[in-house]
C-alpha cells in the first residue's frame, strides 16, 4: 500500500476516473519521502520536479481524454542500476557519479508509456554485488520494519520504499535473489521473472547471463499489474523471449485447486532458521487448505547453486565492469599515461566487494583455470536445470524460504562467504533461468517479516501467481507492533 | 586443479583487471578469494565430462535485427558525459603500445 | 597410451604446410638455406549499412563520433543485437571458398585498450561462422582456409604530438566511429609458401569479396587489413618453427616486401643461434623492417568466455544452399571461362588480369558477338586499362575489333577510335573512323610506298632478303616502321607484313 494506503491499481483506477488528480497522488508521496527519507535513505536522487511535470501530464491527457495506461498516476521508483534519459545513474558507484545517460531502459520507457511516474532512483550495493545494500557508495538504506537493520540487497532501496510507502510499486533487478531476499526483509512482494521474459536493455550489466529486471509490490496483485506492464518481447535485448506479455491479473484468482506444490528438501533443513522453516510449512499447510496437494521433493543440484554462481556471476561482472576506464564516461583519476589512468581510476571508483567479484571472476576465466571454474559452472547450471525440470515433472510450483533468516542488522556481517550464503535459496532460479515470487508470510520471534518463496518453470508465472496469491490471502496479518513501529531502530 | 589462489595470482588478476593493491589488501583479499574458491571446490570436483554448459537459461538461435539505420548520437552528446574532450574526440592520456 | 602432439590450429586440427612448386628460399650469411612458411590473416569490413551489433551507419570518412549510438559508445545498460546482413555476406563468402557455414557462437575476447568502447571485442572464438575452406590462385596453387569469423572492430585513435605518432605523443584522441563495423577475419592456413603466392591471396581474396558485394576490398581506406602469421625452416625439412605475426601491412607491395624481409630476419637468426620469439611485428614502410610492438610481459591473455548477450547463429542447410546458390561468378571460375572462349591457358597473365579488372563480361561478351579473341584482350588489357578497366559495351568494343580484323583499321587507328568510343558514349567505331579520316589505305598506294622504302634503303633491304630469322625479325621491325612513318600511320601492320614477305620472296 501507499502513503494513501492505497494500491498501484486502487490509485490508477481513481487517477484514471479523473476522480483524483496524479498531481495530487505524486505530491501525497513526496511529502512522506520528505519526511521519512532522511532515516530510511531508499534513494539515491528524488526526482521531484521531474515527477510532478510527468503527473501534471497524465492529468492533461486524462482531462483531454486520452487512455493514459493502467498505471496511471502511480508512484513508481526505479532501481538505480535502471538507465533513465537525462537523470544521473549510478548504480551506487563513484566510478559513475555524474552520468547522465542519454536513454531510457526499455522498462523505463514502458512504466512511462503506462501513465507511471517515476518518484526517484533508488539505492543498491554497488552495481547490484550484495545482499545488504551497505555496499553502496553513497551509505546503506535502512529496513523501515527496523531501523537498525538491513532491507536487504541488492535492490534494498526499491524494496525499502514499497515498504515505507514512498512508492506502492518498485522495480529492482534480480540475478541471484537480489529482489526476493529484500522483498522477504521488507515484507513486501517481489518476482523474478523468467530469463528473457523482461527485457535487460538499459540494464546496466552485473551478470548478463542472470540478470532480470523484476517488480516489487506490496500486494501481489500489483506485482503482477507491474510485471505485464515491463515484460514482453524487445528487440533491442536478444535474449529476450519472442513472446508478447502474459496476462497474469486475469488469472490471478483461479486458486490452486488441484495445483501439485513440492516443498524442497534441500531448502528447508540445515541452515535455515526454524522460524522461517515453520513459516514456509505453514504456507504449504495454506495451500493445502485451498485445494493444493503438497509433498516434499528433493533438487539434489540446487545444493551446488552457490559455488556456480560465485563463478559465472564474477566471470560476467569482470567482463561487463571493464568498460568503467575513465575514457568516455563517467569518473576519471588523471595519471600520465592511459594505462596508468584507467587503473587509477577502476583503483578509486569501485568499492571493495566489486574489486573482489571483478578479480574473481578474472581469475575464473583466465588461461588455463576456464575449464576448471567457468566452464564447470556451466555444467552445473545444465545439472541445476535438469533436476528442477524432474521437479517440475511431477509439481506444477515449488516452495521454499526466501532467506534462511530474517533481517539482520547493520555491519552484522563482514565475511563475504557469510553474506554470500544469504542468497542459497534465491540463487538456483537463477540459474535455471526459471521464476520466483517472494510473498511475506507472518514474522519471526522479533517480528520482523518472513518470506515464502513459489518457484515455477520457465514461463509459469500464471501459475506461480495463483499460488502467491493464496499464500498472501492466507497470511497472518503484521501485528499492528510491527507497522507502527516502522522507521524506529 | 588449483585449490586456493595465490598472492602471486591475486596480483596477476589484479594486473589484468586494471585494479592496484597494496600489500595489505593483497593479503586480505588473497584470504578471501580462497575462502570462495574452497567453497567451490565442491563444483570443482563433480565428474560432468559428459554433461554440457548452458551459456543461456532460454534456448534461443538466430536473433537477428535487420540492416536498418537506427537513431544516432550527436558528437555533442556522445561527448556530453567524457572526462576529457577535444577535437570532437575523446582525449586520453599517451597511450603506451599498439593495441594487441 | 600417449601419440606424439602435434600442432593444432585454433580449431584442434593437426597443422599442414602446403606442398608447392614455388617456395620463398632464403640463404642466410652462413650458406644455410630457409624456407617460408606463411598463413595470412584478413581483416574485411562488411559492405553493410549498420554497424554489426547496432543500427549506427557503417560508413567511412565522417566527422568523428558521429555514426555512433549508446550501443557504439558501449555505454552502461546497453546490448548488442547481430545485423542479419553481416551473418548473410559472412555465409556468403564460406559459400564462395567451398566452406563449412556453420553453427557459431559469438565470444567476448577481454582486454583493455582505449580504442574499444567496452574494453572487449566481440568475437567468434571456437565456434566460428566459416570453417574449411580453399581458395585457388590464378596460379592454380591451392591455400586453405581455416577458418572466417565475424567480430566488430575498434574505434581509431590519433596522436597528438611526437609527429602523429604513438610513441612520443603528448596525448591521444578516439574517434568511435568505425568502432563496431562488422568484419570478417579470414585466416589461411600456412599454405603461402612465397610472397608471390601471398600477392594473389590477397588479390584473388578481395576479388572474391568485390564479386560477392561482401566487402568494398579497399586496402588504402582500411577496410581490407593484412597481417601475416611468417616463419621459416630448414629447406626440406617439415618442422614447424616458431612464427612472428606481421601487421600494419597496408599494400599489396608492403606485403610482398614485409614477408621478404621477416623471412630473412628470421633465417639470419636461425642461422646465428638465436631464437626467434613468439611476438607480434609491426612492419614500418618507411625503413623496409618489421620492428616488435610490445613486450612479453604482456602475455595474451584475453579470458574469451561465451558472449552472454548474443544467442547462437545457425542458418540452416537450406539457407545455406540458397546462399550458395545465388552466388555470382566467381573469379576462378570467369578466369576459366575467359581461358576457354580466348582458347588462351587458364593462367595467361592477360586472362588473370582482365578478370582482377572485373572486364571479362565485357570481353566475353564482345568475343560471343564474333569479335576476334586476341584483339578484344589486347584492347581490354593494354587499351582500357585507364583507371584500371574503363567500361565500353560489348557490341561497340566488337565493332571496333570488326573493323580492325578486316583491315579498315590499323592496330594505331583502332586505339586511337577507342579512346574517343570511351569518351563519347554516343559515338560508333565506324562514325569515329570517318571523322578521323582513317580509311583502309588502297593496296596500290601501300606497294608503292613499301617500293619506295625498299628503293631508299638497299643495304638494309639486301641484309633482309638473306638473313636468318634473328637478323629478318630485327629489320622487319625497321622496314615496318619507315612505312608507317611513310604511310603517317595508316598503313595496316599486317598488310605491310605480308607485303615485305611478299617482295624478299620474289
Amino acid at each position: 500500500m501507499s502513503a494513501s494506503g492505497e494500491t498501484a491499481v486502487a490509485i490508477a483506477a481513481v487517477v484514471r476516473s479523473g476522480r483524483r488528480s496524479a498531481v495530487d497522488v505524486i505530491d501525497e508521496h513526496l511529502a512522506r519521502i520528505e519526511a521519512h527519507e532522511g532515516s530510511v535513505h531508499a534513494f539515491n536522487l528524488v526526482t521531484a520536479a521531474e515527477a510532478r511535470a510527468q503527473a501534471a501530464e497524465v492529468d492533461r491527457r486524462i482531462a483531454a481524454g486520452d487512455d493514459v495506461g493502467p498505471l496511471a498516476g502511480v508512484p513508481v521508483a526505479v532501481k538505480d542500476n535502471l538507465c533513465t534519459n537525462g537523470v544521473a545513474t549510478t548504480c551506487s558507484s563513484k566510478i559513475l557519479e555524474g552520468w547522465i545517460p542519454p536513454y531510457d531502459a526499455t522498462v523505463v520507457q514502458r512504466l512511462a508509456a503506462a501513465g507511471a511516474i517515476t518518484v526517484g532512483k533508488t539505492n543498491l550495493d554497488e552495481f547490484a554485488m550484495g545482499s545488504s545494500t551497505e555496499n553502496s557508495a553513497f551509505g546503506p538504506t535502512r529496513n523501515p520494519i527496523d531501523l537498525s537493520r538491513v532491507p536487504g540487497g541488492s535492490s534494498g532501496g526499491s524494496a525499502a520504499a514499497v515498504a515505507a510507502d514512498f512508492a506502492p510499486i518498485s522495480l529492482g533487478s534480480d540475478t541471484g535473489g537480489s529482489i526476493r531476499q529484500p522483498a522477504a526483509f521488507c515484507g513486501v512482494v517481489g518476482v523474478k521473472p523468467t530469463y528473457g521474459l523482461v527485457s535487460r536493455y538499459g540494464l546496466i550489466a552485473f551478470a548478463s547471463s542472470l540478470d532480470q529486471v523484476g517488480p516489487f509490490a506490496d500486494t501481489v496483485e500489483d506485482a503482477a499489474l507491474l510485471l505485464e506492464v515491463i515484460a514482453g518481447h524487445d528487440p533491442a535485448d536478444a535474449t529476450s523471449i519472442p513472446q508478447p506479455s502474459p496476462s497474469l491479473v486475469e488469472h490471478l484468482d483461479d486458486g490452486v485447486n488441484g495445483l501439485r506444490v513440492g516443498l524442497v528438501t534441500e531448502l528447508i533443513g540445515d541452515g535455515i532458521h526454524p522460524d522461517v522453516a515453520a513459516r514456509v510449512r505453514e504456507a504449504a499447510e495454506a495451500l493445502a487448505a485451498a485445494g493444493a496437494t503438497v509433498e516434499e521433493v528433493s533438487v539434489p543440484a540446487v545444493a551446488y547453486g552457490l559455488s556456480a554462481y560465485y563463478l559465472i556471476a564474477p566471470a560476467e561482472a569482470s567482463s561487463n565492469l571493464a568498460r568503467f576506464d575513465g575514457v568516455r564516461y563517467g569518473l576519471r583519476v588523471d595519471a600520465p599515461t592511459t594505462n596508468e589512468m584507467m587503473v587509477a581510476t577502476r583503483t578509486a571508483g569501485f568499492g571493495p566487494e566489486v574489486k573482489r567479484r571483478i578479480m574473481l571472476g578474472t581469475y575464473a576465466l583466465s588461461a588455463g583455470y576456464y575449464d576448471a571454474f567457468y566452464g564447470q559452472a556451466q555444467k552445473v547450471r545444465t545439472l541445476i536445470a535438469r533436476d528442477f525440470a524432474a521437479a517440475y515433472d511431477r509439481f506444477d510450483v515449488l516452495l521454499s524460504p526466501t532467506t534462511p533468516t530474517t533481517a539482520f542488522g547493520l555491519g552484522a556481517i563482514a565475511d563475504p562467504l557469510t553474506m554470500y550464503l544469504n542468497d542459497i535459496c534465491t540463487i538456483p532460479t537463477n540459474l535455471a533461468g526459471d521464476c520466483a515470487v517472494s510473498v511475506p508470510f507472518g514474522t519471526d520471534r522479533d517480528d520482523l517479516p518472513v518470506g515464502v518463496q513459489i518457484l515455477a518453470p520457465s514461463l509459469g508465472e500464471v501459475t506461480m501467481f495463483r499460488a502467491a496469491r493464496v499464500v498472501e490471502a492466507a497470511a497472518p496479518a503484521r501485528s499492528s507492533a510491527a507497522t507502527d513501529g516502522r522507521f524506529h531502530a | 586443479m588449483p585449490a586456493h589462489i595465490s598472492r602471486d595470482d591475486v596480483a596477476h588478476v589484479a594486473k589484468l583487471a586494471r585494479l592496484s593493491v597494496d600489500d595489505a589488501e593483497l593479503d586480505t583479499f588473497t584470504a578471501q578469494l580462497g575462502a570462495i574458491l574452497e567453497h567451490a571446490e565442491d563444483v570443482e570436483a563433480l565428474d560432468l565430462a559428459d554433461v554440457p554448459p548452458t551459456s543461456h537459461p532460454f534456448d534461443l538461435v538466430n536473433v537477428l535485427r535487420p540492416d536498418e539505420p537506427g537513431a544516432t548520437l550527436t558528437s555533442d552528446a556522445a561527448l556530453a558525459g567524457a572526462p576529457q574532450a577535444e577535437d570532437g574526440r575523446f582525449r586520453v592520456p599517451t597511450i603506451l603500445g599498439e593495441a594487441p | 597410451m600417449s601419440a606424439p602432439t602435434m600442432p593444432t590450429d585454433s580449431l584442434g586440427n593437426v597443422i599442414t604446410v602446403a606442398e608447392s612448386d614455388d617456395v620463398l628460399v632464403v640463404e642466410a650469411s652462413d650458406g644455410s638455406r630457409w624456407e617460408l612458411v606463411c598463413g595470412l590473416e584478413v581483416h574485411a569490413e562488411l559492405a553493410t549499412a549498420t554497424k554489426m551489433f547496432s543500427g549506427a551507419p557503417n560508413h567511412f570518412g565522417d566527422e568523428p563520433n558521429t555514426n555512433i549510438d549508446p550501443v557504439t559508445l558501449g555505454l552502461p545498460g546497453t546490448l548488442p543485437v547481430v545485423n542479419q546482413q553481416a551473418v548473410e555476406l559472412a555465409a556468403r563468402f564460406g559459400c564462395a571458398v567451398e566452406a563449412s557455414v556453420q553453427r557459431s557462437v559469438f565470444s567476448r575476447k577481454n582486454y583493455f585498450y582505449p580504442d574499444m568502447p567496452k574494453n572487449f571485442q566481440i568475437s567468434q572464438y571456437d565456434q566460428p561462422i566459416v570453417v574449411d575452406g580453399r581458395l585457388e590462385l590464378p596460379s592454380g596453387h591451392v591455400v586453405g582456409i581455416e577458418r572466417a569469423h565475424l567480430e566488430e572492430d575498434t574505434g581509431k585513435s590519433t596522436h597528438v604530438g611526437g609527429a602523429g605518432r604513438i610513441k612520443g605523443a603528448d596525448h591521444s584522441l578516439v574517434d568511435y566511429n568505425r568502432a563496431g563495423v562488422p568484419l570478417l577475419e579470414i585466416v589461411s592456413r600456412p599454405h603461402v609458401r612465397s610472397a608471390e603466392q601471398a600477392r594473389q591471396y590477397v588479390a584473388e581474396l578481395r576479388s572474391i569479396l568485390v564479386a560477392c558485394e561482401i566487402s568494398d576490398g579497399k586496402m588504402e581506406e582500411g577496410s581490407m587489413r593484412v597481417d601475416a602469421n611468417i616463419s621459416v625452416r630448414r629447406e626440406g625439412s617439415d618442422e614447424l618453427r616458431t612464427r612472428c605475426e606481421i601487421k600494419n601491412v597496408n599494400s599489396l607491395r608492403s606485403l610482398v616486401r614485409a614477408i621478404e624481409h621477416e623471412a630473412r630476419r628470421q633465417a639470419e637468426l636461425h642461422a646465428s643461434g638465436g631464437t626467434v620469439t613468439q611476438e607480434t611485428r609491426h612492419w614500418d614502410e618507411s625503413d623496409g623492417r618489421t620492428h616488435t610492438m610490445r613486450s612479453k610481459e604482456e602475455a595474451d591473455d584475453y579470458r574469451y568466455f561465451p558472449e552472454p548477450d548474443l544467442v547462437p547463429i545457425d542458418l540452416g542447410a537450406e539457407r545455406v544452399a540458397q546462399i550458395a546458390a545465388a552466388l555470382p561468378l566467381l573469379p576462378a571460375q570467369r578466369r576459366r571461362r575467359l581461358a576457354e572462349v580466348t582458347g588462351e591457358p587458364v593462367t595467361a597473365e592477360a586472362v588473370v588480369v582482365t578478370v582482377e579488372r572485373g572486364q571479362d563480361d565485357q570481353a566475353v561478351a564482345a568475343i560471343e558477338l564474333g569479335a576476334d579473341a586476341g584483339r578484344v584482350l589486347v584492347h581490354v588489357v593494354q587499351n582500357l586499362a585507364v583507371d584500371g578497366g574503363a567500361e565500353l559495351e560489348p557490341a561497340r568494343l566488337a565493332e571496333l575489333v570488326e573493323l580492325e580484323t578486316s583491315g579498315d583499321l590499323t592496330a594505331t587507328q583502332a586505339k586511337q577510335v577507342l579512346a574517343e568510343l570511351v569518351a563519347d558514349p554516343s559515338a560508333t567505331a565506324a562514325g569515329v573512323a570517318k571523322a578521323k579520316g582513317f580509311e583502309a589505305m588502297d593496296t596500290g598506294a601501300l606497294e608503292a610506298i613499301v617500293d619506295g622504302v625498299i628503293a631508299a634503303n638497299p643495304a638494309e633491304w639486301e641484309q633482309f632478303r638473306a638473313g636468318d630469322d634473328k637478323a629478318r625479325k630485327k629489320l622487319s621491325g625497321f622496314f615496318t616502321g619507315q612505312i608507317m612513318k611513310a604511310s603517317k600511320g595508316q598503313a595496316d601492320g599486317r598488310a605491310v607484313a605480308q607485303l615485305l614477305a611478299a617482295r624478299s620472296a620474289g
